[in-house]
């Protein structure tokens, strides 16, 4: 990531997978009956590569569909999305250069980012 | 998330409705913001902050009683709409979409505008003043008119032009287009609106072949929106 200009401001265009299609994607897994967890990007600092409101929608399968990174936090992201699918209860996240937290996995371009997980449904 | 907030998002979404979804972050209570009205459960700043963030199309986060709250705008998706379905409009149409534009391809010669040359695009067969007026080109909204056919570009000019859209562009070579204005100024067209028109469109990056020239055309429209340097 290049850290010269500032990121674009969110929006379908700066997304690799549209908003329409990550959220079409976790209501038909609902309405087949799948738990599903949404994660979405509430603020970032520095040449993050996703803006806030990007989302990762992913079901009880492990399918992904959509991102909150170029990456590399998505496995944290999903691990935390599979107990916040268990438990119902919402998390945030935060990833960063200058966070010490156990979880920590570090963004490679240098920025830091918080990360809403929350479960879709109102039960498991 | 409840599924009814889900489906509430995805319908706003269809209808190019603005909505934002208030999440508190601490246990992800959630409440949604329009235009029209907010839910009774959200402190009144985040109502405040939500409104303003539908209107400057920016998502982000907002402290309110004490709690920090992400507010997630959903605005409308940019449109292209592309009156002509020619040749050009094939790869332009593409390029639009990878882009995230809703894309729309406008011809009333039903033997071009045939789904199976635009797979993944509306195509609408009606004529262009016709199909623009139900479309309602909007502020978020791209304008390209590619048939250099006078009936058919002039009809969706005449709606382009009285519309907030925030790209209109013609394609054509300049003698073309000086002919294009002069017919619009016969038609009652101001020059502050035929200014309003980018024509020949497309930035001059010598661009011949049919992809060439819808990326020079795509890159105006993103300059343009974006506000960059090479906007005209």
């Amino acid at each position: 990531m290049s850290d010269s200009a500032p990121p674009p401001r969110e929006d379908t265009a700066t997304q690799a997978t549209p908003t329409d299609e990550v959220l079409a994607q976790a209501q038909r897994w609902r309405e087949a009956g799948q738990p599903v967890a949404l994660a979405t990007v509430v603020a970032t600092w520095g040449s993050s590569p996703r803006q806030p409101g990007s989302q990762l929608a992913v079901n009880a399968d492990l399918e992904i569909v959509g991102s909150v990174s170029g990456g590399c936090i998505e496995g944290a992201v999903i691990g935390e999305a599979q107990a916040a699918m268990a438990d119902g209860k919402a998390r945030l996240l935060e990833f960063g250069v200058t966070n010490e937290r156990a979880w920590e996995v570090g963004l490679a371009c240098g920025g830091r980012i918080k990360v809403l997980v929350e479960r879709v449904g109102d039960s498991p | 998330m409840k599924d009814a907030t889900l489906a509430r998002i995805l319908e706003a979404r269809a209808a190019r409705t603005p909505l934002a979804v208030v999440t508190r972050v601490s246990d992800g209570a959630q409440g949604i913001v329009t235009f029209d009205g907010a839910d009774s459960s959200l402190p009144e700043e985040t109502v405040a902050d939500a409104s303003r963030r539908l209107t400057d199309d920016e998502s982000g986060t907002v402290v309110a009683d004490g709690e920090t709250w992400f507010v997630h705008a959903h605005t409308p998706p940019y449109r292209m709409v592309v009156v002509g379905a020619v040749h050009i409009a094939q790869p332009l149409v593409k390029m639009a979409v990878l882009a995230g534009f809703d894309t729309i391809v406008i011809d009333p010669r039903s033997a071009f505008a045939t789904a199976e040359r635009f797979p993944g695009v509306e195509v609408v067969d009606l004529w262009p003043d016709e199909a623009m007026a139900s479309l309602r080109p909007d502020s978020r909204t791209a304008v390209i008119t590619l048939t250099h056919d006078p009936k058919l570009d002039d009809a969706a000019l005449g709606v382009a032009l009285r519309s907030p859209a925030f790209f209109v562009g013609s394609l054509g070579s300049t003698r073309t287009h000086a002919a294009r204005c002069k017919r619009l100024r016969r038609e009652g067209f101001s020059e502050s609106e035929i200014a309003r028109i980018h024509g020949p469109v497309g930035l001059a990056i010598g661009a011949r072949a049919p992809a060439e020239i819808a990326a020079a055309i795509l890159a105006q429209v993103v300059s343009v929106r974006r506000g960059g340097a090479a906007a005209s």
